[in-house]
Formats: structure tokens, sequence, C-alpha cells
């Protein structure tokens, strides 16, 4: 399979701090890539620059072509959603559509597709602060997936719901995943969530971030948190990280 | 029915002040003689005095100022909101300038206009100027960046950050500097007219009615003044609840 994102020697400095310490790694097409790393390593950093928000100096490729500026074939599923409060969930999740000028039938049946899959209907004519935050995510990824992207940049997505709706939603997101076949790069710092979800784990140091290890992840899907396997992975990860960091 | 109680209390006192400590017509007028004088004064049984056609020379005084500050302020505000290099380079100008009572223009206004609805035009656009240009900078240049990059990430070129985002996202702020302004620019009206600025207008008169010794249509002029200004803003209350529809629940008002 080729490659859809690669990132070569990778160095990013805010003035005089080293942020991003020559970070190499190739997302392939269809894969889940998920970047495990903790807090404040540089991996919010990371994704703005693949999504073309920061500049940097390295290589940053999308399917051979040099990232230099935001566009609809990386879309950046924010930390804090950033859903845009004057605009109700149906509006929300068809920004990237509109923008496009798409004719507004060809927008009403996309938008109306997305939020079935999503399992959105019935709330498009709300406001983002009238729905909870399981929802809100939900709209988060529905306007980025709607747009097609190559790849899709997701950061910390769950990392605000509560524990039994983040599971929901990691099952929903592999379900999501699946049914488009998209590609994902995944930021997280949770051990049990990388492996939940990814085909592959970018692991990364603590500030300056270096790549650390790549970690393949060759369980079955559905996967089990509970068994052997997912458990000894888990323990495995987590001997090698403990001096970068504490986990859960 | 609130609404009518409070207005009952209040002419009611009025009523009682009046006969318990002045009882004089040339010091004040009581509810009771201003009311059927406004009555009358509403329905043109006077030549000089005819409410309806001086709250149409006033507004059209208001609107005058009012729409020349809102054309200029919004186009202002909204250049000094994007542009941070514009914005701290007017800044020192808009702060000398803002504190000067618009009632303080009305020599130069006159010098300049002569005694012509620009010149009571002159002194509304004064005072509704800076509400408008002050909120809409704050507006602008208080968008939070992540709204901007999500737009940039989903596809958005400039043209639609600044229409999709800037402007609906400044739009509560705008609307807070249109309705302060709207206020200011109705006292202004008041305070221009009172000059001789035209032969018509609420403003101009309440002078004559002085002149004459007319308390009871004085205060029916005052009157007239309360009621079309609670009117404006009753229109813009509305016209904001229409386009931030939004906001309801978001905020405890
Ligand atoms: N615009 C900026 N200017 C200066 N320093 C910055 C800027 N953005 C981030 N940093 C610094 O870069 C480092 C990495 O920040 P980043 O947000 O990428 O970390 P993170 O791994 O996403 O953290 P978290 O897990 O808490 O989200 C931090 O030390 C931060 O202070
Ligand atoms: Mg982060």
């Amino acid at each position: 399979m080729s490659d859809v994102l690669v990132v070569k020697n990778l160095y990013k400095r805010f003035g005089e701090v080293l942020v991003l310490d020559g970070i190499s790694f190739n997302v392939k097409e269809g894969e889940f890539v998920s970047i495990l790393g903790p807090s404040g390593c540089g991996k919010t950093t990371l994704l703005r620059i693949i999504a073309g928000l920061e500049d940097y100096e390295g290589e940053v490729l999308l399917e051979n072509k040099l990232v230099n500026s935001p566009g609809q074939d990386r879309v950046m599923v924010f930390q804090d959603y950033a859903l845009f409060p004057w605009k109700t969930v149906f509006e929300n999740i068809s920004f990237g559509l509109e923008v496009k000028k798409f004719p507004k039938k060809v927008i009403k049946e996309r938008t109306e597709k997305i939020l079935k899959l999503v399992g959105l209907q019935g709330f498009e004519n709300f406001y983002p602060h009238e729905i909870s935050g399981g929802m809100k995510q939900r709209v988060a990824l529905a306007r980025a997936i709607i747009c097609e992207p190559r790849i899709l940049l997701m950061d910390e997505p769950l990392s605000a719901l509560d524990a039994q709706t983040r599971n929901y939603m990691q099952e929903e997101l592999i379900r999501i995943w699946k049914e488009i076949n998209c590609t994902i790069l995944y930021v997280t710092h949770s051990i049990e969530e990388a492996i939940f979800l990814s085909d592959r784990i970018v692991v990364l140091t603590k500030r300056p971030a270096k790549v650390k290890k790549i970690v393949n992840v060759n369980l079955e899907r559905p996967r089990d948190r509970f068994s052997n396997e997912f458990v000894r992975l888990k323990a495995e990860i987590h001997k090698d990280v403990k001096d970068e960091f504490e986990l859960v | 029915m609130k609404f009518l109680t409070s207005l009952a209390v209040f002419f009611i006192s009025w009523e009682v002040f009046y006969h318990l400590l002045i009882n004089d017509p040339f010091l004040l007028s009581p509810p009771s003689k201003v009311i059927p004088t406004f009555l009358q004064l509403l329905l043109g049984k006077d030549e000089l005095f005819f409410i309806p056609l001086d709250t149409l020379h006033s507004l059209y005084h208001y609107a005058y100022g009012f729409l020349v500050a809102l054309s200029t302020g919004l186009s202002l505000g909204l250049v000094a909101g994007l542009y941070r290099s514009f914005r701290d380079f007017i800044h020192p100008t808009i702060e000398l300038l803002r504190p000067i009572p618009p009632i303080a223009w009305i020599p130069i206004s006159i010098m300049l206009f002569k005694l012509t609805h620009s010149a009571a035009a002159f002194i509304i656009f004064i005072g509704a100027f800076f509400p408008i240009l002050i909120n809409t900078i704050h507006g602008v240049s208080s968008v939070e960046r992540k709204y901007i990059e999500a737009a940039k990430t989903l596809g958005a070129k400039t043209r639609d950050v600044f229409f999709k985002v800037v402007i609906p996202a400044s739009l509560p702020s705008i609307f807070t500097g249109i309705r302060i302004a709207s206020g200011v620019a109705w006292m202004c009206v008041v305070a221009a007219e009172l000059f001789g600025v035209s032969q018509f207008g609420l403003g101009y008169k309440i002078q004559l009615a002085r002149y004459y010794h007319s308390m009871d249509v004085l205060i029916a002029y005052m009157l007239a003044i309360g009621i079309v200004g609670l009117t404006l803003d009753h229109f813009y209350r509305s016209l904001e609840k229409k386009f931030l529809k939004w906001r309801r629940g978001l905020t405890i008002e």
C-alpha cells in the first residue's frame, strides 16, 4: 500500500525552545496510526504542522506534495472541537461543502448521509451549546469527514469525555473508519486507547519530542481490552515509556 | 400589566407631587393636563405644534446621522479589528476624540453646515460613531483563533473566513455597539435641534414651547421623545433576537 503521509526529519522551534527534534514516520493508505506521547511533548504541534497551520523545518509530504498551507485534504478535529457556536449542527457539518460552493441539493443529501453515519439524525437544528459533549464530538468528526480528506487528523478528540462515553466513542470511531475507508492520524496520551484503535503506534519521547519507537498492533478487530494479548502489549509499551511519562 | 401598573404609579405620583408642592402651571404641568394636550397635539389640533410631523423631522435627522455613523463606524471598525497595526495607529486619536461630548461639536457643526439638516446629522453622527467603532473593533479583534483555523482546515478561503467566521462571531458585539449608539444618537437629536438647525423637530419644539411658556406642550413633547426612543430600542432588540438566535440559552439574558 502506498504512503499517504510522509514526515521526514521534522524540526520545530518556538523561539529558542525546540519542540520537535527530528521526527520521521509515515502513514499508509487506509491506516489508523496513533501518536502517543506525554503531555506537552508537542503532539498538537505535530498535527498542526501537518494541517498546514504552523511552519516547520524538514519535510512533510502529503501524496508527495510538500505541505505548506491548510487544505481540505488534511482536515483536523481539534482537541476542544472548535464547533461554530453560531451555526446549527447541520450548518457546522455542511461547512466544508458550503465553502466549496456545492449546489444546495448536494449539500443537503451529503450532510444527511453523514448525519446518519454518525448517528445525529434529529439534532440537525440544535446549536452546539444545546447538545452533549459526546454529540459535539460526533459533529466535529462529521464536519471533518464530509470533506473526504486524504488523511483525518484527530487531536485527543475523546479526552474530554467520561470513561464510558469514551469507550463507546472509540468503538463508534472504528465503525465509521471502516465504513468510509479513510486514513486516520490520531493523537492520544492513553496507551489503552492507542492499542484499542490503531494499526501502528508512533511513541514519542518527552519534549523535545523524538520518535522513541513504532509499535505494530497485530490484534484482531473487534479488540477486547481484557484479552491476554491486549494486556500484554499494554504492559510492554508501558515498560518502554515509563521513564518518559506516567500513564494510565 | 406590570407595564401599565408601573406607568400608573408614576403618573399618579407626579399628579400628587404637582398639587402638593408646585401648583403653578408656569413651573410644571400635571399629567391630567399633559396627557390631553399630548393627544391633541398628536391629532393635529394645533398648527404650530404637530407631534407626528416633528417626529418625522427628528427621525430624519436621526436616520441621516446614524446611517453615516453606521457605515463609517462599521467599515473602519472591521479594518481596525482585522489589522493590528492599523488599530494601534488610530487608537490614540480615537481616545482623544471620544471623550469630547457631541454637544461640544455644535458650534463647529453650525459653522461647517450652517443651519441645515446636515448640521443636526453631524452631531448625531459624532454621538453614534464611537460606540459603533469601538464595539466593532472589539468584536472583530476578539474572534477566537481556533474558529478561524478550523474554517481554514475545512477549506475556507480568506473571503469565507471573513464572511462566515469573523462577521458572525463579532455580531453580538457589533449589535451592542449599534444599540448603545442608537440611544446616544437619539439624545443628540434633541440636543442638536435645540439650536435651531431646522424649524421642525421634537427638540426644536421643546425650545419653542418654553418660549411660549406652555408647560403642558413642552412636557408632551418630552413624552413623545421618550416614546420614540423606546420604540427605536425595541426595534434593535427585535433585530438582535432575529440575527442572534443562536445566543439563546448561551447567556443568562
Ligand atoms: N504558539 C506557541 N508558542 C510558543 N510555544 C508553544 C506554542 N505552541 C506550543 N508551544 C509549546 O510547545 C510545547 C508542545 O505543545 P503541544 O501543545 O504541541 O503539546 P501536546 O503534546 O499537544 O500537549 P497536551 O498533551 O497537553 O495536549 C509546549 O511546551 C508548549 O508550551
Ligand atoms: Mg495537545
